[in-house]
């Protein structure tokens, strides 16, 4: 599981302009790791499995996402530590999460299919280079099979293909079959109230080649929409009235 | 060996090239222009299609039964074989589900820095710098991809499809299928087709959009009733599909349907990448978001940040 900036905040670069400012920044579970951890409780509720959560230590309030998952029914949460200080980059964290995987393999590695600061590549595909294991992404559904797992893959225009795929392997989810579950505050609290968090150190795998980073900017705005300003009222009759001028509605 | 080539992943149904496979066509013969080098055009599957490729200055064709329909483990090992025997300087592929599923993977295997979610490419004294828009498109990241070799994946509408088709026969040169393509750990079991649409919103003429800001199911019929004043039906970012408030066949966007209605009213919807792809052809787009930094807003025509909730009651009032 991966903490990103919530991206209802504004985001600001540090002053050497090569990354995004974190020290002010609110943090969220990434949306498709929330996504994964539902469908890996989903697996576990329907044949048994045992759900490991793993988050990286040096992600900001990873404590939280953990301590969610195992209210929201995880059997255990491990916060990893090992790897170096600045644990962005997607290959940082595969080498990583390879090494930990290499010391206590799991039979299937559910992860969220992107995640919104992911420039140097998807996690999934890279922790699966790393650990030579089968793997699919944009899956949105998976369920146990004999000898591994099927799971349904998502093409543009929702066409859908349907894998059968031996196990160890590691799926990227988009979406789970369901909304993911709520947890009620008082069960994080009695979550947190228990410490159940495991802390491991890993060995990284060797990092792979990554790209250079020059610099980050805004994206300079080409064109931006014309405000409409005012009451609901007001706006509602701009908009009321652009729709009029073209025909699209009556009176 | 040709190391300044920049080879392009083609995607297909079977019977036809993607529209992505030509936009990266027609980047790749900019770059190649600028290294000195070729277009190389890795197809798997049916040899037949090679003819839609006429843009590129060859075909690498590798056809397997196991390559007949897109297979993630299949391809990476396709894709692994082509990029050792051929050594491009570039591999670019699209940022839809192969891109998504394979490029970190060929990457890391192929010892090569991947840039993702690419929105320009350029060559800059020999060196390749990738454009990448990330965090939901609030921040751009330009990147250079040092070494020999590089992969980048390229999001859908970047770059034109036009520069990427001609009316010309390429060279096609066969690669013979690696034996990893007979031990697969992976197979097809199904292919699904979509559904039919309980409405086909490709036709409407006047699109309402919900996005997450509409926040829970029970609000989806506030607009809902918007829709239904207007005689219009609804349509929806992922997230809101994901959560189960609208039938799939109501997604606009990268993984759902492309749409280019005369007007398209957005409501909460903040415009990511994904969503921006499938809709930003409207005649006509309205965008309401609270947050005036959403990127909604640049593709956007008019814009407010008025409240959906207070203005989409008022808008049914006036429209009713």
């Amino acid at each position: 599981m991966k903490a990103v900036p919530d991206l209802v905040e504004e985001i600001e670069l540090t002053p050497d302009e090569t990354d995004i400012d974190r020290e002010y920044l609110k943090f969220v579970l990434s949306e498709w790791d929330a996504q994964a951890l539902e469908e890996a409780l989903l697996l576990k509720d329907a044949s048994g499995a045992e759900v490991v959560a793993v988050g990286l230590a040096s992600d900001p309030d990873i404590d939280q996402a953990l301590y969610t998952a195992l209210a929201k029914g995880a059997d255990a949460a491990v916060k990893l530590s090992g790897g170096p200080e600045d644990a962005t980059a997607t290959g940082v964290r595969a080498a990583l999460l390879a090494g930990y995987l290499a010391a206590e393999p799991a039979d299937l590695v559910i992860t969220g299919v992107q995640a919104a600061d992911d420039i140097d590549g998807q996690l999934p595909p890279m922790l699966a280079a790393h650990l030579g294991q089968p793997h699919v992404s944009v899956v949105i559904a998976v369920e146990a099979a004999d000898g591994g797992v099927l799971v349904r893959q998502e093409f543009a225009g929702g066409r859908t293909h349907q894998l059968r795929v031996t196990t160890p392997a590691v799926i990227g989810v988009q979406a789970a079959r369901q909304a993911p579950r709520y947890a009620p505050i008082t069960r994080i609290r009695q979550a947190m109230a228990a410490g159940g968090l495991r802390e491991v150190t890993a060995e990284p795998a060797a990092a792979s080649a990554a790209p250079v980073v020059r610099r980050m900017y805004r994206p300079e705005q080409t064109s931006h929409a014309q405000m409409l300003t005012g009451s609901a009222d007001e706006v509602a009759e701009a908009i009321a009235g652009l729709l009029r001028d073209r025909g699209l509605v009556k009176g | 060996m040709s190391p300044m080539n920049v080879m392009v992943l083609a995607e297909h149904t079977g019977k036809q090239i993607s529209e992505g496979t030509y936009e990266l066509i027609g980047a790749a013969r900019d770059l190649a222009a600028a290294l000195g080098g070729q277009v190389e055009v890795a197809l798997f599957g049916p040899r037949d299609l090679a003819a839609q490729l006429g843009a590129a200055d060859r075909v690498l064709s590798v056809d397997h039964p196991a390559l007949a329909e897109y297979l993630p483990q299949a391809y990476e090992v396709a894709l692994t074989a082509v990029l050792a025997e051929r050594s491009p300087r570039l591999l670019l592929m699209a940022n839809g589900t192969p891109g998504l599923d394979l490029g970190a993977a060929v990457a890391v295997g192929w010892q090569a820095p991947l840039a993702a979610y690419v929105t320009g490419l350029a060559v800059d004294g020999g060196t390749v710098v990738a454009t990448s828009a990330i965090l939901g498109g609030k921040v751009l990241a330009e990147l250079e991809l040092p070494g020999e070799r590089g992969v980048a994946t390229v999001v859908g509408g970047a770059f034109g499809a036009e520069a990427g088709q001609a009316d010309a026969v390429p060279e096609v040169t066969e690669v013979s299928p690696p034996a990893g393509l007979d031990q697969l750990a992976m197979s097809l079991a199904e292919v699904t087709e979509p559904q039919g649409g309980d409405v086909d919103i490709t036709t409407a003429d006047l699109l309402v959009s919900v996005g997450r800001g509409i926040e829970s199911k029970d609000n989806v019929e506030l607009v809902q009733d918007l829709g239904d004043a207007l005689g219009v039906p609804l349509s929806a970012s992922r997230p809101v599909v994901d959560a189960g408030w609208l039938p799939k066949t109501r997604q606009v966007g990268k993984s759902g349907l492309k749409v280019k209605p005369r007007a398209y009213l957005a409501f909460g919807i903040s415009g990511a990448p994904e969503h921006l792809e499938g809709m930003r052809d409207a005649d006509l787009i309205i965008a309401c978001n609270t947050d005036p930094g959403a990127p909604i807003f640049d593709v956007a025509h008019y814009g407010t940040t008025v409240d959906l909730f207070d203005l989409v009651p008022a808008l049914t009032d006036k429209l009713s």
